[in-house]
């Protein structure tokens, strides 16, 4: 199943996707659109993706938590096209044997979305709309 | 040689299209390819920093010199999650 999807994510089979016999725990993150930012009123949000990059940089990031945090199993999925407030434009679910692991797992999962992942999100506010453009980190997660 | 380079988020509306065609020396390296752009589209100025670089999929550094045969694409900060 893709990593970048158009449709509306869903909490229940995300994690299903990563419940088993052998996990005694299960993580989720969800990132949903909110209705303000940096003082502004938005509206709606639109993410771009370069996705066959995204789906391959998805894939890595997957690999990162399986190997590192023990987790068994991660499901990790990101929305694109226009959402609206409240709708969820991220999901992540880790499943592990124990709650540590998988509580690390999806902390460390979210935040190498943020910085490696080549989506962008433009805010729509009433009156206008604007490409989000934090300030650059290190997408290779290597220092400088 | 003949370089095709994919655009997006604000770079692509500074451009108005979601790719730019380039004819390049040999060997030009990546970041020596954003200056031409650059040069040869005004637009891309108010691109002030350099973006990130992909070359097949991977970051690369502006370092790393084409082939030709190869997809390029220019990334602004990424803003996902």
């Amino acid at each position: 199943m893709g990593r970048i999807v158009r449709d509306a994510i869903d909490l229940q089979e995300l994690a299903g996707r990563v419940s088993g016999q052998e996990i005694g725990g299960i993580a989720v993150f969800l990132g949903t659109v909110r209705i303000q930012n940096a003082g502004k009123r938005v509206v709606a949000v639109e993410y771009q993706a370069y996705a066959s990059m995204a789906e391959k940089v998805l894939e890595r990031i997957e690999g990162e938590v399986r190997r590192d945090f023990g987790a068994l199993k991660i499901a990790l999925v990101h929305r694109i096209g226009r959402l609206e407030v409240g709708e969820i434009s991220v999901g992540i679910a880790v499943g592990a044997p124990h709650r540590r692991e998988a509580l690390a797992a999806v902390e460390y999962a979210i935040e190498r979305v943020k910085v490696a992942v080549p989506i962008w999100k433009r805010e729509i506010y009433e009156d206008g709309s604007e490409w989000l453009e934090p300030a650059p980190a290190s997408p290779t997660g290597e220092a400088g | 040689m003949r370089v095709r380079v994919l655009l997006f988020a604000r770079l692509r509306e500074l451009v108005g299209g979601d790719s730019l065609e380039m004819e390049v020396p040999e060997g030009t390296t990546l970041g020596e390819l954003w200056r031409l752009l650059q040069a040869d589209n005004p637009a891309l100025q108010a691109f002030t920093s350099p973006p990130l670089m992909a070359r097949n999929l991977e970051y690369a550094g502006p370092e790393t010199p084409l082939t030709g045969d190869e997809e390029i694409a220019f990334l602004p900060p990424v803003s996902g999650g």
